[in-house]
């Protein structure tokens, strides 16, 4: 990947915020993006690819690419039952990606890494845990009169098991509100999370609004009423530094296809104790100690909940994928996004009946920003910009209708930034912004 | 490029001045019709008058200017024309939306409509122009 051109993206990001630590190396967006052999392609028409679209999925360097490509060459057999040569090789790949992911997140324990499909099923799994008639633990009972705590700017993923739940056990769904500044409303925390409440589930940072939502005043009331809490930390772990032991909460789910890593496989994180109390998911395959006609027995964490074969290719990939994201470290690509995010909030504010859905600030703030325009639906805008202008953004309601509700819109469009994005597709976006209101002057 | 094609200037009209825009009375059926993955809507009545004459069609709605402008096409087109004529506009329109691009769009049978032809290449967009039209239809149906 030595002769790929980047010239008609190539930008520069240092915009003097002077938040670099002295002695660490400058964040060389260039080299980055050679990393990325699709962000080196054109588009029908000889259009460059802006790739605005990381918040939806992200794109893979060749480092995934490979040690994908590698094991599916060389290495690849099914792991945890086969005594053979290749079964240890891949059973090694597929736990060594376990215990890389423990180490980035934080996990006090290796065990307490459950692969999944994604960040659904993550959600799903531990929602399944409540209310179920297969689990006494009082932690997990669930029932009429007891009440699960989410909020309005979920994705649809942290709100549809929740309503599921509460469906199939007559608990009560609640939900924290959302300000006209797109943070969360916390002034009602005492009123809302109560001793009736058995989980709270909130995302860690916003897929529409960018917000970054603060855990410790959520956590500390949790605590207060004995309840569990929940992240949904699939816009934050790609994007900078988590640490679960720090975070201090129960359950954390993230996804791998977010986080330069394949699509396919996602990671739920929780607390052993909780882990060893919860039923398992799905039956099958490599989750049971042993199984009779009438009975089964489950094997411990983590494998009582990846029945089946797992995705071993995938766990392989987001091995190398956290491995990449450590080499280049998080802090680096937090800096680099708070600046792509200082630069656009900037560059959209000169373009006249844009309105920005989410903080206006860099405070608690990720590199989404999602917006209106005026007199031109989401979807025109994101046609031309991408027909016209090569500018991949998302456009509709991002799986996040409620949120949409709440302010009034039926749909947004939607930049998200990453490690690769530069300052010169953030002109492109807005040169392509200017020539939608063009055409529908 | 391809989607200048399809932002023809008698769509971004329409868009822009939508044609018998707003729910009138009377009306003999009314439905509501939605396109899940996108969220784009449009409410719709249908008054008919002897020998299966359309004496208005109403409708109101929320979408990108596809679909919006689709509408208001639409309400030009079949108001003061027959059942029986504009449900073959609509079987010729929706023939050229599913046509991949591909097919030949008949001018003489579509009218303005035919200046959709384009839409026909984005997939992802056929089925904003679409939805007044099988709105339409479905609306016809109810009230016979």
């Amino acid at each position: 990947m030595t002769d790929v051109t980047t010239a008609t993206t190539t930008g520069t990001t240092g915009t003097g915020s002077g938040e670099r630590p002295v002695g660490t190396p400058a964040f060389d967006v260039d080299r980055i993006r050679k990393d990325f052999p699709i962000l080196s392609r054109e588009l029908p028409g000889g259009r460059p690819l802006v790739y605005l679209d990381s918040g939806n999925s992200s794109q893979k360097p060749v480092q995934v690419i490979e040690a994908m490509r590698e094991h599916l060459s060389m290495h690849y057999g099914n792991v945890g039952r086969a005594m053979h040569a290749l079964g240890a090789e891949s059973t090694e790949a597929y736990e060594d990606a376990r215990d890389k992911v423990a180490a980035f997140v934080g996990a006090p324990d290796r065990d307490e890494i459950v692969f999944t499909k994604n960040a659904s099923e993550a959600l799903n799994l531990v929602a399944h845990a409540f209310g179920n008639p297969t689990n006494s633990d009082p932690r997990f009972t669930l029932g009429p009169g007891d009440e699960i705590v989410i909020s309005e700017m979920e994705h649809h993923s942290n709100i549809v098991p929740w309503q599921m739940l509460a469906a199939r056990t007559g608990a009560t769904l609640k939900w924290f509100p959302v300000t006209d500044e797109g943070r969360l409303d916390l002034s009602g925390i005492e009123e809302l999370v109560t001793e009736r409440t058995k989980i709270v589930s909130v995302a860690h940072q916003s897929n529409v609004l960018g917000t970054v939502n603060p855990v410790d005043r959520i956590l500390a009331r949790v605590r207060q009423v004995g309840a569990l809490l929940m992240l949904d930390a699939s816009q934050s772990v790609p994007h900078k530094p988590v640490d679960v032991a720090a975070l201090g909460v129960d359950f954390l789910a993230f996804t791998g296809h977010k986080a330069v890593g394949p699509s396919g496989i996602g990671v739920l994180w929780a607390r052993a104790e909780l882990l060893e109390a919860m039923p398992p998911f799905l039956g099958g395959g490599e989750m049971i100690e042993a199984v009779w006609m009438d009975r089964s027995t489950y094997a411990p964490a983590p494998h009582k909940f990846e029945a089946g074969t797992p995705p071993i290719v995938e766990a392989v990939g987001l091995g190398a994928a956290v491995d990449y994201l450590s080499a280049v470290g998080l802090d680096a690509v937090a800096r680099h996004e708070r600046e792509l995010t200082a630069y656009a909030l900037q560059a959209l504010r000169e373009l006249p009946g844009l309105k920005v859905i989410g903080p206006e600030d860099l405070e608690d703030r990720g590199g989404t920003v999602s917006f209106t325009l005026q007199g031109v639906h989401p979807h025109d805008v994101g046609q031309i910009l991408d027909d016209e202008f090569g500018v991949a953004v998302r456009v509709g309601h991002h799986c996040a209708r409620p949120l949409h509700l709440r302010f009034g819109i039926p749909a947004t469009t939607r930049a998200s930034f990453y490690l690769y994005n530069t300052t010169a597709e953030i002109d492109a976006l807005v040169r392509g912004l200017h020539h939608v209101q063009k055409v529908f002057a | 490029m391809i989607a200048e094609s399809m932002y023809q200037e008698l769509i971004l009209e329409h868009y822009k001045h939508p044609q018998g825009r707003g729910l009138r009375d009377p009306f003999d059926a009314e439905v509501h019709h939605v396109n899940p993955t996108c969220g784009d809507e449009i409410t719709m009545r249908v008054k008919l008058g002897d020998g299966g004459k359309v004496e208005d069609v109403s409708y109101d709605g929320q979408g990108c200017s596809i679909s919006q402008a689709a509408a208001s096409v639409l309400h030009e087109l079949a108001t003061g024309s027959t059942v029986e004529e504009t449900l073959a506009v609509v079987d010729e329109f929706t023939r050229l939306m599913q046509g991949r691009g591909k097919v030949e769009a008949d001018e003489d049978v579509l009218g303005d409509a035919v200046a959709f032809a384009g839409v026909a290449k984005f997939p992802a967009r056929v089925k904003c122009a679409l939805l007044a039209w099988m709105a339409y239809k479905d609306a016809v149906a109810r009230s016979a």
